[in-house]
């Protein structure tokens, strides 16, 4: 039979891997598909492509159909996000210069304590301010980054945030337009493997389990059963699982060096897929456990609490209504489609489709309809919970 | 528009960019600014104040871009884009969903002003939008506050509703402020003392 043709949109960076392997490792066409995959120059433009119909289904940063639901940026559109593609992931970076004075400073570049990083780098932060490059206003990265700046020695310095696109990250940190970064791999590694940065937290010692990126479609066509938005989440579902195998690690990072698709070297895509990050442009490594989900602690699952918690902070950045705003954020996260798609595969499910965020600080079993699922720590920095059913968490 | 137009081309390409200023040129009555899509652009399109932003629809900048003309941030702008031939599909589909414009590649030089003017006039309208929708928010939130304002004053002093009201307007008027702030004035005072 002829396979269905869809086309799907991607910003290259290590977690767009599920849509590279799910076309390239057979698991589209185990369900039918032939993956076109089209490499979007930003954020907007893959946004704008999925929105005006240019594509199926897109790769986009999981506060993208949020804000859209809210009225945030760009054409209004109804998106829906239909699986999470990836948690945590993004590294936080900076200058040549900032490094050696944190090096001065005893700081000891462990990568997992936010509070005392920002200790640190609100003492090494030239005249009392820090400017910061981040990919896109509706980012996990620039929710992150409000979240520990609020909560830390940052909220005392002047602390300036702006949109830097990734692949220009490491140019602007070499042109001293900024002091530092929060970006997705690789171009964190880049930035150190090229001699202008360092690496200094993972994303993840912020939000333990952070959605990054999620699978979104037009909420139109990922309701209309002839768009085969099943098919695609089975085989993205499938291709998520494939990597997160150990020994998946080596081909995953050739294949998507390979296709030059990311254009970086193999060895710069597998420090993301293994967490073992180069730090510093000497050479020392650190290991950050799941420093990207695609599959463990059911990844891919979107949670509704997570979009809520989402919507509220961008309430919050942009001035809105929050107790509004997280209820129509909450609706942009399809957990009724995943379990419509992926459950008559025989995969597991939660019973609930909200989760309080930030409780687990253990592996944790579930009530789920087998008994088999676990997640894993899900903490945030400073300890918050955010209860979905309560008004202000 | 009776006055210069200011259009500021991002654009990293030399040729490209000169073509576009010629084409803008000879629409006349316009000032075209180019600038490099690297370094700086905040700073240089906030210099210039411009009327509409072009940049290239395969420019990672357009991400900066779309920072800067949020509704919330710094230059509330209207923007247009470049888009090369192949893809003029997609302008068409974006026009129609009618935010931006996007510029086909290639476009006799006449017709580039009117495009552009367009995307401003479309941009107003839309600008106008948001700030009526802002203040219809604002004044539901205004008239929730004054209720409650009332609902206090009513039960402290053992009045009417038209009285407690009446109480709330001549207190602003006499204070020369708005019936909203003393509204809210009061709710603070009374949260504080409860």
């Amino acid at each position: 039979m002829k396979p269905v043709v869809l086309r799907a949109a991607y910003v290259p960076l290590v977690d767009a891997a599920p849509l590279i392997v799910a076309e390239a490792m057979g698991f589209a066409a185990a369900e039918g598909l032939q993956l076109d995959l089209v490499a979007a120059p930003s954020w907007s433009a893959a946004r704008d492509m999925l929105i005006l119909g240019q594509v199926d289904a897109a790769h986009l940063l999981s506060p993208i159909p949020v804000a859209g639901a809210l009225g945030l940026g760009g054409v209004r559109a109804e998106l829906a996000a239909v699986s999470v593609l990836s948690v945590n992931g993004d590294v936080i970076g900076v200058s040549r210069r900032i490094e050696e004075r944190l090096r001065a400073d005893g700081f000891a570049f462990d990568l997992n304590d936010a509070p005392a990083t920002a200790r640190a780098l609100a003492r090494a932060a030239p005249g009392g301010r820090l400017r910061m490059g981040v990919p896109f206003p509706f980012s996990m990265h620039r929710i992150l980054l409000d979240l520990w700046a609020r909560g830390t020695a940052l909220a005392d310095i002047a602390f300036d945030i702006r949109t830097v696109p990734p692949p220009l990250m490491r140019r602007a940190l070499a042109d001293d337009e900024i002091d530092a970064f929060c970006v997705g791999e690789p171009w964190g590694s880049v930035a150190v493997e090229s001699g202008v940065g360092a690496l200094v937290l993972a994303g993840r010692a912020i939000w333990a389990f952070a959605p990054e990126k999620v699978l979104a479609m037009r909420r139109d066509r990922a309701e209309d059963p002839s768009r085969n938005a099943g098919a695609l989440m089975r085989a993205i579902w499938a291709a998520g699982r494939w990597l997160s195998r150990p020994d998946s690690r080596d081909a995953a990072a050739a294949l998507m060096a390979r296709r030059a698709l990311i254009d970086v070297p193999a060895e710069l895509i597998e420090r993301a897929l293994s967490g073992q990050l180069t730090i510093l442009q000497t050479g020392q490594q650190r290991h950050v456990p799941s420093f990207v989900e695609f599959h463990a602690g059911l990844a891919t699952f979107p949670w509704r609490s997570q979009a809520r918690f989402i919507a509220d902070r961008l309430a919050i950045l942009h001035g809105l209504d929050r107790a509004e705003a997280r209820d129509v954020g909450a609706r942009v996260f399809r957990t009724d489609l995943y379990r419509q798609n992926l459950g008559p595969m025989g995969i597991d499910l939660p019973g609930a489709s909200e989760k309080v965020e930030g409780a687990i600080a253990h592996p944790t079993p579930v009530a789920s309809r087998r008994g088999g699922i676990t997640l894993l720590p899900d903490r945030f920095f400073d300890g918050r919970i955010f209860d979905p059913a309560l008004p202000e968490s | 528009m009776d006055r210069p137009m200011t259009v500021i081309v991002v654009e990293s390409h030399r040729d490209r960019a000169l073509a576009i200023v010629d084409a803008l040129k000879d629409a006349d009555d316009c000032e075209v600014i180019v600038i490099g899509s690297d370094s700086g652009l905040a700073r240089k399109i906030a210099a210039h104040d411009p009327d509409v932003v072009l940049i290239d629809v395969h420019d990672p900048s357009r991400d900066k871009i779309e920072e800067l003309t949020l509704a919330s941030g710094p230059l509330d702008r209207p923007v247009a884009m470049f888009v090369p031939n192949a893809a003029s599909a997609l302008a068409r589909a974006a026009v129609e969903a009618g935010v931006s414009a996007y510029v086909v590649d290639g476009m006799a030089p006449e017709r580039l002003r009117p495009i552009l003017e367009v995307a401003i006039a479309r941009f107003q309208v839309m600008r106008q939008m948001r700030a009526e929708l802002e203040q219809t928010r604002r004044a539901l939130e205004e008239r929730k506050i004054i209720d409650r304002a009332k609902g206090l004053l009513m039960k402290s002093r053992g009045i009417g509703e038209d009285e407690a009201y009446a109480l709330l307007r001549k207190t602003a008027m006499d204070q020369n402020r708005r019936l909203a702030d003393v509204a809210q004035a009061l709710i603070t005072a009374a949260e504080l003392l409860s």
